[in-house]
C-alpha cells in the first residue's frame, strides 16, 4: 500500500529511534530524515532529541509537582517515557520500567500480564513488557502526530503510514508476535517487522549509495556484529548473483544473548568502585550510579583521545559537604583493556565456546542475562554453528570444519562506536580466518557505518522503500525453523510423560510470501471442541526439511507457547474432521500456521502466548 | 419647562450649594444651564459575563522568581549553591581542585543551555581597540589616563558579556515552590 511517508522505527532495549522519508518530496531533495522525538529532560522541560531513552516512568502523587510533566499531547500523563524517565528512575528505581523489550522475549513470565517494573511495591502502576513497548510506540506516534497536526490531516498521522519495525534477528516467533501486538496498541496498523543487522546493513547500502556494488563481489559472506546497550545479535549474509545482478540473502541468525554495553559500563564501575573502597572510602547505591555514568563518559573520552592514558572520574560529596566529600579516583586506559576489550571481547581460539548459561532461578535476576561476558566466544560459537547449518544456497563461505568464515564485517550498535573493540574483534575475526587458511579481512573487509545511533530507524526506512522497489532488498524468510510437537504412539507409561517428536513445518529460510502444506499427514481433530498443538523452534537445526521428523534433540530444539484452534462446522459439532496443515511466511515478518480440512475449508490456528515453565 | 417641585429642589440645593461652596452642584449644573455636557455616570456593575473556557492565563510573575530559578538550574545540573555555600577553609587545594573541576563541567553546560552568552566587544585581550562615539556608557567601561572625546584608542583588557539569548524553562504554577533553589531529598530505606 502507498503511503505518503515511509517510517522506520528502531525500538531499541537502551533507545529508540525513527526515521522517514517523504515519497511526495522532489527527487533531489528526498533522503531518509531522522526524527527529532520532542521529551521530558526535567520537569517543566521538554526538548527534542533524535533518540528516546527507552525508559518509562509511573510517577506516584509525592514525585513531582503538579503540571510539571505537561508535554505538547497531554498535560498530565499517567506516566511518561524519555530523558526525564532515565534520569528520575536512576533516583527512585522501584517506578521505573527499563529493558522492557529484553522482557519481551523471556518465556519464563507471562509477558502480557503487569509484570513491569520488577519487583516494584503494591502501590505502583504496573504494565506488562507489551504494554510498555507500545508506550515507547505511542510516544513516537504522539509526537509525530502533534508535529504534523493529524487531526486537520489524518493523512498524515502515523497510524496511517507504511511502517518498517525493527526487531532482533534472533527474537523468536513469540517475541515477534507480542512486537507486533505492541505496535497495534500503539495505533500502528501497517506494520512490517524487519531484523536489526539487515537494517544496519540497509544502512550501509543507502550510505553508499551505488558504491555499494563495487565494495563486495558474489561469493562474499558479510558478518553483521550489532551490540547495543542490551544485547549481542549476530547475523550472516551471503552474496550471490541472479538475472546478472547481485543478489543478497540473510542465511544465518544467532542465539538472543542478553549481553550488551550496559554490561560493560557496569563491569567499569564495579571496578572503580573496588579501587575507591580498597582506599578506604565508601560508596553507597546513590554514588554508583553516578559512577556508573562517569565511567561512561571517561570512557568515551579516553576512546576518543588515544593519546591519553586517564581520566579523573570525580564523584562529589553529598549534602552539604560537596568538596570535603569529594573523592577522585581515575580511569586508565588499562582498565579499559582489562575489563572492556579483554574482559568482554578476549581473544581467543575459534573453538573456544561460552560458558553454559547458569539456570538460576529467575526470581533473584530477574532477566536471563548471559552467563559468560566474552562476546568473541560467543561468536566463535556463531561461526562454528554454520558447520551443521542447512545449506540450500551451498555459498557459506566455509573452511574444511564448516566454520563460516566471512569476508567482510558490519558493525552496528552503541558499544561499536569505539574503534578500539572494532579493531579487536577484526583482529580476532582474522586470527580465525587465518588459523583456516583464508586471507584476513583487512581494511576492505571492515565495512564503515556512519551513525551508529540511528543507522537501524534509517536502514528501515531503506528497506521500506525497497518493498516498493526502490533499492535492493536482503532475501531473508524464517529465521528459525518451527516444529509441531507430535506425542508418540507408545502406550503411555504411568508417571513419565510420552515422548516428544517434532514434526518440522515451517523450515529455516522458507521465503517470504511462500506456503507450503505438510505432506502426509492429517489430524483429526473434534468440532466445536478447542484443539491445541505444541509449538516448538530451533535456531541450531537448519537443515530439517518440511515434514521431516526430529526425536531426542537434547537442547536444540525448544517449546514455545501452544497454537490453538477451535474448529467451527455448524451441524457437525463432537465429529471428528481430518485436516492437514499448511504453513506460511507472511510478507509482514510472521508465521501462520492453518489447518486444512478435505473441502479446502480453513482454520488458522493462534499462537496462545503462556508462561514457560522454568525447570 | 421644568417640573414645579423639581425648581424647588433644585433652587434651593444651588442656594445652598452656592453659598457654601461657591460652585453649583455637579448632577444639576448641565440641566440648570446651558451647554453643559452631562456629567458621566458610574456605569451599571454588569454581571460579569462567565469567561470563555480560555487556556489558565500564565502565573504572574515576580522578577526574583527568574532569579531563583536561574540559581535553581545550576543547583540542580551543577551544585553550585552547594559549593558556594561549604567553608573550604579546612581543605588543601588538591581537595578543591579535584572538586571543582567536576562543578565547572557541570555548571558551565547547565548556563550555556539556557543563557547564550557573547563578548560586548570583539577582539584578543591587551590588543589595540577603538570605542566609537555615542557608546553606551553601561556596555564599556573606560579605565585608566581616560580624558578626550571618543572615538577613544585604547587597550582591550575584558571583553565583557552580553546576554544574546535567554531560554528559561516556565515556572511551576504559582505557589509551588517558587522560592525553591534546591529541594531536601530522603532516602527511603
Amino acid at each position: 500500500m502507498d503511503t505518503r511517508f515511509i517510517v522506520g522505527i528502531d525500538l531499541g532495549t537502551t533507545n529508540s529511534a525513527f526515521a522517514q522519508f517523504d515519497t511526495a518530496a522532489p527527487e533531489e531533495e528526498a533522503r531518509i530524515v531522522v526524527e527529532s522525538i520532542p521529551q521530558l529532560t526535567n520537569p517543566n522541560e521538554v526538548e527534542e532529541r533524535t533518540l528516546l531513552p527507552s525508559f518509562l516512568y509511573v510517577p506516584g502523587e509525592l514525585d513531582f509537582p503538579k503540571g510539571a510533566l505537561a508535554l505538547p499531547w497531554d498535560r498530565e500523563p499517567q506516566l511518561f517515557a524519555g530523558e526525564l524517565a532515565r534520569k528520575r528512575g536512576a533516583e527512585s528505581p522501584t517506578r521505573l520500567v527499563a529493558s522492557a523489550k529484553s522482557w519481551l522475549s523471556y518465556a519464563a513470565v507471562n509477558r502480557t500480564s503487569p509484570i513491569l517494573p520488577w519487583g516494584a511495591p503494591e502501590e505502583v502502576r504496573k504494565l506488562s513488557p507489551v504494554e510498555a513497548s507500545a508506550e515507547y510506540l505511542g510516544h513516537l506516534r504522539q509526537a509525530w502526530d502533534a508535529r504534523v497536526d493529524a487531526k486537520k490531516n489524518p493523512e498524515l498521522a502515523l497510524g496511517a503510514q507504511q511502517i518498517l519495525l525493527t526487531v532482533p534477528a534472533s527474537f523468536d516467533e513469540e517475541a515477534r508476535e507480542l512486537t507486533l501486538r505492541a505496535a497495534e496498541t500503539a495505533g500502528l496498523r501497517h506494520v512490517t517487522l524487519l531484523e536489526e543487522p539487515q537494517a544496519a546493513f540497509y544502512a550501509w547500502i543507502d550510505a553508499q549509495g551505488e558504491a555499494w556494488r563495487k565494495r563486495i563481489k558474489v561469493g562474499d559472506l558479510i558478518l553483521v556484529c550489532d551490540i547495543g546497550g542490551g544485547t549481542t545479535d549476530f547475523s550472516l549474509i551471503t552474496v550471490s548473483e541472479e538475472g546478472g545482478e547481485l543478489s543478497l540473502r540473510r542465511v544465518a541468525v544467532g542465539e538472543h544473548i542478553l549481553l550488551g554495553g550496559d554490561n560493560m559500563d557496569l563491569a567499569l564501575a564495579r571496578l572503580l568502585q573496588q579501587r575507591l573502597e580498597g582506599e578506604g572510602h565508601r560508596v553507597d547505591t546513590w554514588q554508583l550510579q553516578s559512577l556508573w555514568h562517569q565511567c561512561r563518559l571517561a570512557k568515551e573520552k579516553l576512546f576518543a583521545e588515544p593519546k591519553s592514558q586517564k581520566q579523573p572520574v570525580t564523584l562529589l560529596g553529598k549534602g552539604s559537604k560537596l568538596v570535603g566529600g569529594t573523592v577522585k579516583t581515575e580511569l586508565r586506559r588499562e582498565d579499559l583493556e582489562r575489563v572492556l576489550t579483554d574482559g568482554f571481547f578476549p581473544v581467543v581460539g575459534r573453538e573456544e565456546m561460552p560458558a553454559r548459561q547458569r539456570r538460576i532461578g529467575f526470581q533473584e535476576l530477574g532477566l536471563p542475562y548471559a552467563a559468560d561476558p566474552a562476546v568473541t566466544k560467543h561468536l566463535a560459537r556463531f561461526l562454528s554453528q554454520q558447520a551443521s547449518a542447512g545449506d540450500e544456497s551451498g555459498t557459506i563461505r566455509r573452511s574444511p570444519s564448516g566454520f563460516a568464515c566471512p569476508t567482510h564485517v558490519l558493525f552496528n550498535g552503541g558499544v561499536m562506536k569505539a574503534g578500539i573493540l572494532r579493531e579487536r574483534v577484526a583482529r580476532v575475526l582474522d586470527s580465525w580466518l587465518q588459523a583456516e587458511g583464508f586471507e584476513p579481512l583487512g581494511a576492505r573487509g571492515v565495512l564503515d557505518a556512519p551513525d551508529l545511533d540511528h543507522a537501524v530507524a534509517r536502514g528501515a526506512a531503506y528497506y521500506g522503500r525497497a518493498k516498493r522497489g526502490r533499492g535492493v532488498r536482503i532475501r531473508s524468510g524464517a529465521a528459525r525453523t518451527y516444529y509441531i510437537g507430535i506425542e508418540s504412539a507408545m502406550p503411555a507409561i504411568p508417571g513419565m510423560p510420552a515422548p516428544l517428536k517434532a514434526l518440522c513445518v515451517v523450515p529455516f529460510g522458507m521465503e517470504e510470501g511462500t506456503e507450503a502444506r505438510i505432506p502426509g499427514r492429517e489430524f483429526g481433530l473434534v468440532v466445536g471442541e478447542p484443539a491445541e498443538f505444541r509449538f516448538l523452534s530451533s535456531n541450531v537445526r537448519r537443515q530439517d526439511e518440511i515434514g521431516s521428523l526430529a526425536e531426542d534433540w537434547g537442547d536444540e530444539i525448544e517449546e514455545l507457547s501452544p497454537l490453538e484452534v477451535t474448529l467451527d462446522l455448524d451441524g457437525k459439532e463432537d465429529t471428528v474432521l481430518p485436516v492437514s496443515l499448511e504453513t506460511r511466511v507472511t510478507e509482514v515478518g510472521t508465521l501462520e500456521v492453518w489447518c486444512v480440512s478435505r473441502e479446502g475449508r480453513r482454520w488458522k490456528l493462534e499462537l496462545n502466548i503462556r508462561e514457560k515453565d522454568e525447570e | 419647562m421644568m417640573g414645579f417641585g423639581k425648581r424647588i429642589s433644585f433652587a434651593t440645593r444651588c442656594f445652598f450649594s452656592v453659598l457654601s461652596r461657591g460652585e453649583l452642584p455637579e448632577e444639576i449644573a448641565p440641566e440648570v444651564v446651558r451647554g453643559l455636557s452631562p456629567p458621566v455616570r458610574a456605569p451599571e456593575p454588569t454581571p460579569a459575563p462567565a469567561p470563555p473556557s480560555a487556556p489558565t492565563p500564565p502565573p504572574v510573575e515576580d522578577s526574583t522568581d527568574r532569579a531563583v530559578q536561574l540559581l535553581a538550574l545550576l543547583q540542580r545540573d551543577g551544585r553550585l549553591v552547594d559549593f558556594f555555600r561549604e567553608d573550604l577553609t579546612p581543605y588543601q587545594d588538591e581537595q578543591i581542585g579535584a572538586a571543582v573541576r567536576e562543578l565547572h563541567a557541570n555548571c558551565r553546560q547547565s548556563l550555556e543551555q539556557y543563557v547564550r552568552l557573547e563578548p560586548i566587544l570583539d577582539g584578543e585581550e591587551d590588543q589595540p581597540v577603538t570605542v566609537d562615539a555615542g557608546f553606551d556608557p553601561a556596555s564599556v567601561k573606560l579605565v585608566g589616563n581616560v580624558k578626550g572625546q571618543p572615538p577613544l584608542r585604547g587597550l582591550l583588557r575584558h571583553r565583557g558579556w552580553r546576554v544574546s539569548e535567554i531560554n528559561l524553562p516556565s515556572l511551576s504554577p504559582q505557589g509551588t515552590g517558587r522560592a525553591v533553589v534546591a529541594p531536601a531529598e530522603v532516602e527511603i530505606q
